[in-house]
C-alpha cells in the first residue's frame, strides 16, 4: 500500500499506541517512542515493521508513541492509520487477508 | 489465533457487560470479571470518527484474547448508519458469537442483518449459520414488534431493551418502583418467551445508587428475565447471587427430575414428589434450576 497523505490512529492512554505516518521516499523510516522501551522495545520494533511489510508498504514515516500496548493492539493501530492514509479505512477491509 | 467454538444458542447469560471496544485497556481482560457474556460495543461508545478504529482492534482483540467460556458478543451500529455492514464483515471474520442488532424496530430489521451476516459467513469461510444473533428494543416500535422480531430468525437467541433511548421516548425517566418501564419489560418478556428465546433486562446507569440497582435486579428476577446487561465490573456479583437458585429450590429440582426419569422407566406420567403433584411438564424448568445452579457452583451431579 502506498501512504498517501498523513495519518494517525490510536490514543495516548494506557495501554494504547499513537501510530503516525506520513509519505516518505526513503524506505521505512520508524521513530519510536514507549514507556516500556527498556524491556519490549525490540519487540515493539519488530512487530510495526512485520505489519508494514505484510501490508506491503514500502516508503513511510512512521512514529509510534507507546503507552504499553499489547502486539495487538500495536497492529491494529498500524493498520489503522495505513488505511487511512490511503482512505480506505471505512469499508471492505481484507480481514483474514493481509490484515491478520 | 483463537478458534472460538460453535456458540451455544441457549446458555446461562445473567450477566452481559458492555465494553466500549476502541479502549485497548479494557478489551484486553475484559473476561476476568467471570461475567457470563461481554458486549463489545462499536455502536454509541464509540465516536464517529473512531468507527474504523474500533473495528481494526475488535478484530485483532477477536483473534488473539483467549475469552476462554465468557461469550462475545458485539453491539453493531444502526441499520440507519453508514457503519453496520462493515461492522458485521469484521464480527464474522473474527468470529463472534453473536451479534446484537441496535435499534431493532421490525422483523424485517432482522431479516436485513441476517442475510448480510450470512454472505459475510460465506465471504470468511465460516460455517453458515454460526453467527448468533439478538435485538436491542429501543423504541416503542420496536417493543410493540417485539414477537415479530423475537420469533424472526433461528439465529435469534435473545432479546433486550434499552431503556435510556426507550424512555427518551416515552418522555419519562428511571422510577425506583420500575413503572417507567414495566409495560415494555412485560411486553418484551411475553414476546420472548412466546418465541422461546431468552430476555434481558437494561443496565443501571446510576452507579452511586446502590439500593436502587438492587431494587432493580430483584425486580429483574421476580419478572423473569434470564439477565441483566450491565455497565461495571462491580455490579456483576449481585446479579449473580440474585439469580442463582436457593438450595431448597435445587434439591427440590434435582428430585423432580430424578423422579421423572425413573417414573417414566415404570410407565408412569404423574405422581406426586413432597406432596405436589409432579408430570413431565415439569421437567425443562427443574432443569433449568439444575444447569443454573451448576453454574453458580452449587451443583455438582450428573443429572443437567
Amino acid at each position: 500500500m502506498e501512504i498517501l497523505k498523513p495519518a494517525i490512529a490510536g490514543t495516548l492512554e494506557s495501554s494504547d499506541a499513537q501510530v503516525t505516518v506520513e509519505p516518505g521516499q526513503d524506505g521505512i523510516e520508524l521513530s519510536l517512542t514507549s514507556s516500556v522501551m527498556n524491556q519490549y522495545g525490540r519487540q515493539i520494533k519488530a512487530t510495526v515493521l512485520e505489519t508494514l511489510e505484510r501490508l506491503n508498504v514500502q516508503h513511510v514515516r512512521i512514529t509510534v508513541v507507546d503507552k504499553g500496548a499489547l502486539d495487538c493492539t500495536l497492529k491494529a493501530r498500524v493498520e489503522c492509520a495505513v488505511f487511512r492514509s490511503c482512505g480506505q479505512s471505512e469499508e471492505n477491509i481484507p480481514w483474514g487477508g493481509v490484515v491478520q | 489465533m483463537i478458534p472460538r467454538p460453535k456458540p451455544e444458542r441457549f446458555r446461562l447469560r445473567r450477566t452481559m457487560m458492555f465494553m466500549n471496544a476502541q479502549k485497548p485497556g479494557l478489551i484486553k481482560d475484559a473476561y476476568i470479571y467471570g461475567c457470563d457474556s461481554i458486549m463489545l460495543d462499536l455502536e454509541d461508545a464509540v465516536a464517529e470518527n473512531q468507527k474504523d478504529a474500533a473495528r481494526f482492534s475488535l478484530y485483532h482483540a477477536l483473534k488473539t484474547i483467549d475469552y476462554g467460556d465468557t461469550e462475545v458478543i458485539v453491539r453493531i451500529n444502526g441499520l440507519d448508519t453508514p457503519h453496520w455492514r462493515e461492522d458485521i464483515r469484521v464480527c464474522v471474520a473474527g468470529g463472534v458469537d453473536g451479534i446484537r442488532i441496535a435499534k431493532c424496530e421490525s422483523a424485517q430489521d432482522v431479516h436485513t442483518v441476517e442475510k448480510a451476516v450470512e454472505e459475510a459467513e460465506r465471504e470468511f469461510g465460516a460455517e453458515v449459520g454460526r453467527t448468533l444473533l439478538m435485538a436491542a428494543l429501543e423504541s416503542p416500535k420496536g417493543v410493540l414488534n417485539a414477537y415479530e422480531i423475537c420469533s424472526a430468525s433461528e439465529r435469534m437467541f435473545g432479546v433486550a431493551i434499552s431503556g435510556g433511548d426507550f424512555r427518551k421516548c416515552m418522555q419519562t425517566t428511571p422510577q425506583h418502583n420500575g413503572i417507567d418501564m414495566l409495560f415494555a419489560r412485560g411486553q418484551m418478556l411475553l414476546a420472548a418467551r412466546a418465541s422461546g428465546i431468552q430476555c434481558f433486562d437494561t443496565v443501571f446507569t446510576d452507579l452511586d445508587d446502590e439500593e436502587g440497582f438492587r431494587a432493580e435486579v430483584f425486580q429483574n428476577k421476580a419478572m423473569g428475565f434470564d439477565g441483566k446487561s450491565l455497565i461495571n465490573p462491580k455490579q456483576i456479583r449481585f446479579v449473580h447471587e440474585v439469580f442463582a437458585p436457593t438450595e431448597k429450590e435445587v434439591i427440590q429440582a434435582e428430585k423432580i427430575v430424578r423422579a421423572i426419569k425413573e417414573n417414566a422407566e415404570k410407565g408412569l406420567g404423574v405422581f406426586t414428589v413432597d406432596g405436589k403433584m409432579i408430570d413431565i411438564a415439569f421437567l425443562p424448568g427443574a432443569e433449568r434450576t439444575l444447569r443454573l445452579a451448576r453454574a453458580c457452583g452449587m451443583y455438582e451431579g450428573d443429572l443437567v
